[in-house]
């Protein structure tokens, strides 16, 4: 390896410490409706105080059933959850005092703004001033100051969610579960709408579970976010972790756009492997345990090839025709035929002589061994 | 009017007419009987010019005898004599018999004043309140059936009195009917709600099935479903055998369950049910089962959320089920005709008597009024307090 190579491996190698206290621990929890199928599958998540947690997969992957559990509303088939240590399988839901924000907000209909708000207070038999105060604050919260007499169907779409956001938060619950509150909203206004709910947590510092099929939105708004996959979560990382660091082929699929190589391993040395991609040896960094003669896949960043490179600086350099190129402003987007593969991605920024190239020409490409990932075989079959 | 809005209205011009002849036509004939009646007007007009200038105290003059004779003996020529007569016997029974025969027997007496040839036929053509009767049977407008249909009557001096006690029957008619009316309405809310609520949250397959089982009865023929209730009910019946079998009942003080008010309520509340469960599922299938989740998760138990969140919501159903049921009811005629007995009569029992035996359309007309009336005013008060824009009825 080049000297910038193994820089580049031991900063990864360097594991995170530790984070908070748990507010939120999943233990082995699993939930079946039929006792044969599992929805979720023996999940371990554990959640720090005042984190922004996003629950991240494709319908169907269980994770609004996890919400649904850690609200009460729905039991474990077998597990633990604890809140703040405290083991809550046997808790009702209004005893959780879990704020939660649904899907279609599920504001009541026949009561106004200030009604809806005022509900959770009332039930908790608090005084009238002290309900008035609570509900001029929480409104404030979600700038929707003088709104109390509206009822929600004279609010738009944004602001009868941030209503329902008022509404979870107004009995000052210290956990609030989020279950893809922006899904009904056009893009500019979710937009806008992320930026409110990061607002808010940091200004409450609450802690937050956010449940979205969006990894767009996952990535803006989440401290962490757990990828769920078929019940079983695959990785659980910051956004830049998962991004960078994919430690699953579904991952790597999953958020932003990866190229990806099915291989052979032929030799693992410490932690970096020899795969046979179609007949080419690629380096690569080791994530999932692997042996000599198991299939893998290989993920590389388009971003992360680079366009006929010094010589002799990157281990990986292949020989690449260009199929198609793609104009993208401040990018072009290379279709190139390279070990076997004719939808390599290449990403190269719209920098001062990369106009040269051209269809059909061969040229150099290259990549370092870390930007490389050895991960578990591919199945194409369970995309998102 | 633009042409698209011309033709339009052509298409609902048959609708407007099926309507008009089926539908406000009978019933703007019935109600102008219940108040206009000209029969005795068109068939005696000089003798009740003549009786306008009596002075309702002893006799009335010659010249009265001798037109009512006259036109007596015309209305036997032209065969309306027996509507007048009973016409008359309305107002005052007994008549009829005097009026029928007396056309005859003036043939065979003999001329002369026609005063003494009346009396000699019937001395009740002396007496005052023979012509009283001819002359309040002779005015064409009259307010007779709806003074009747709540047990008044007019008196000889024009005041309103109470009919006497033994005549009185319709004010209580009402009163059970209405009092029927609110007992089913009741009935089927408290059925209707539970089952309303289980179909609308059941998973869809479920739903199909259930929702099945209220509507195979409602489309199954009201005779059909009455008779069976019968069947059910009656002393050698399904269910006093069974209660004898398990020895709730013995065998000899079996259970009256029909021909009687019960029998009309069992069977009015399963008919009308659907009426009832219908547009409270279409309401409540309108209610994101979230709602109930959200009431949850912000702090509330079942019972606090159903009355704050749930039942709120389902109101516009219970008042648009309430209305239909408790309107159909009180107007429900076949039912009651089958399974109530004596006791379980109600007013629709008594138009149709009137209707068809006793043949007086006034006060059948009169009695039906009233019935509108009271669904009319229903309908308005229900619109001021809940609105009616609101109902949904599926």
């Amino acid at each position: 390896m080049t000297p910038p190579e193994r820089e580049s491996l031991r900063r990864l190698l360097k594991r995170r410490p530790p984070g908070a206290p748990a507010h939120v621990e999943l233990e082995r929890v699993t939930k079946s409706y039929d006792g044969r199928n599992a929805v979720v599958r023996d999940l371990d998540l554990s959640v720090s105080r005042g984190e922004f947690l996003t629950l991240l997969g494709p319908s169907g992957s269980g994770k609004t059933t996890c919400l649904m559990m850690l609200a009460g509303f729905e039991a474990p088939s077998s597990g633990t959850i604890r809140v703040h240590g405290r083991d809550v399988n046997r808790v009702p839901p209004r005893r959780r005092g879990i704020g939660m924000v649904f899907q279609n907000y599920a504001l009541f209909p026949h009561m106004t703004v200030g009604g809806n708000l005022s509900f959770p207070l009332e039930v908790r038999g608090l005084e009238p001033a002290v309900r008035r105060e609570r509900v001029g604050r929480a409104l404030e919260l979600v700038r929707l100051e003088g709104f109390e007499y509206r009822r929600p169907s004279q609010l738009s779409g944004g602001q009868q969610q941030r209503v329902a956001i008022a509404r979870a938060l107004v009995f000052e619950p210290d956990l609030v579960l989020m279950d893809e509150p922006l899904g009904a909203l056009d893009r500019r206004l979710r937009e806008e709408l992320q930026y409110e709910i990061r607002r808010i947590h940091s200004d409450l510092g609450v802690t937050v579970l956010y449940v979205t099929h969006d990894q767009n939105e996952a990535m803006v708004m989440s401290d962490r976010v757990a990828v769920f996959r078929a019940g079983r979560i695959e990785q659980v990382a910051s956004p830049e972790a998962l991004y960078e660091e994919p430690e699953r082929s579904f991952v790597a699929r999953f958020i932003g756009e990866n190229n990806r190589l099915p291989g052979r391993v032929m030799a693992v040395r410490d932690e970096i492997c020899e795969v046979d991609v179609a007949g080419r040896i690629v380096r690569a960094f080791r994530v999932v345990e692997c042996a000599p003669g198991d299939r893998v896949t290989l993920s590389i960043r388009p971003e992360r090839v680079a366009l006929a490179p010094t010589p002799g600086l990157y281990t990986n350099e292949f020989e690449a025709q260009i199929e198609d190129i793609t104009f993208l402003g401040d990018h072009l987007r290379l279709r190139v035929r390279v070990c076997g593969r004719s939808d390599f991605v290449v990403k190269i920024p719209n920098m001062v002589g990369h106009g040269a190239v051209i269809e059909g020409d061969r040229v150099r490409v290259g990549w370092i061994p870390t930007d490389c990932r050895v991960l578990d075989p591919d199945n194409e079959e369970d995309t998102a | 009017m633009n042409g698209a809005g011309l033709r339009a209205a052509g298409l609902v011009l048959p609708l407007a007419a099926f309507i008009a002849v089926t539908f406000a036509l009978p019933l703007g004939t019935m109600l102008v009987r219940s108040v206009y009646d000209p029969t005795v007007a068109e068939a005696m007009p000089e003798t009740l010019t003549r009786l306008g200038e009596w002075d309702g105290a002893g006799m009335p003059d010659e010249v009265v005898y001798s037109r009512a004779a006259a036109e007596l003996a015309r209305a036997t020529e032209q065969g309306t004599l027996g509507q007048v007569a009973s016409r008359i016997n309305r107002v005052r029974s007994g008549l009829r018999s005097l009026l029928v025969r007396t056309p005859r027997q003036l043939r065979d007496s003999p001329a002369g004043p026609r005063r003494e040839a009346l009396l000699a036929i019937d001395e009740r053509w002396g007496d005052p309140e023979t012509w009283h009767a001819i002359r309040t049977a002779g005015d064409p407008l009259t307010a007779r059936h709806y003074l009747h249909a709540l047990d008044l009557d007019r008196a000889r001096d024009g005041s309103i009195v109470q009919r006497p006690a033994e005549e009185r029957v319709y004010l209580r008619l009402f009163a059970r009917t209405f009092a029927v009316g609110l007992a089913v309405t009741v009935l089927c809310m408290l059925l209707g709600y539970p089952i309303a609520y289980l179909i609308a949250h059941a998973s869809a397959r479920n739903a199909r099935w259930l929702l099945a089982f209220v509507l195979v009865p409602f489309w199954t023929s009201l005779l059909v479903r009455t008779t069976s209730w019968i069947v059910l009910l009656q002393t050698q019946g399904v269910v006093n055998d069974l209660l004898v079998t398990v020895g709730l009942v013995a065998d000899d003080g079996r259970l009256a369950l029909v021909h009687n008010m019960t029998g009309t309520l069992v069977a009015m509340t399963h008919i009308l049910l659907p009426f009832m469960v219908l547009p409270l599922y279409s309401v409540m299938r309108g209610i994101p089962s979230r709602q109930m989740a959200a009431a949850a998760s912000l702090g509330a138990g079942f019972f606090q959320a159903f009355r704050r969140v749930y039942w709120p919501q389902t109101v516009p159903g219970v008042g648009a089920g309430s209305l239909l049921v408790f309107i159909l009811a009180i107007g429900y005629y076949i039912t009651p005709a089958l399974v109530g007995g004596q006791s379980g009569q109600l007013i629709s029992n008594f138009i149709a008597y009137h209707m068809q035996t006793s043949l007086n359309w006034g006060l059948a007309g009169a009695l039906g009024g009233i019935l509108l009336a009271s669904v009319a005013a229903l309908y308005v008060v229900y619109d001021r307090v809940v609105g009616v824009e609101g109902i949904r009825l599926g």
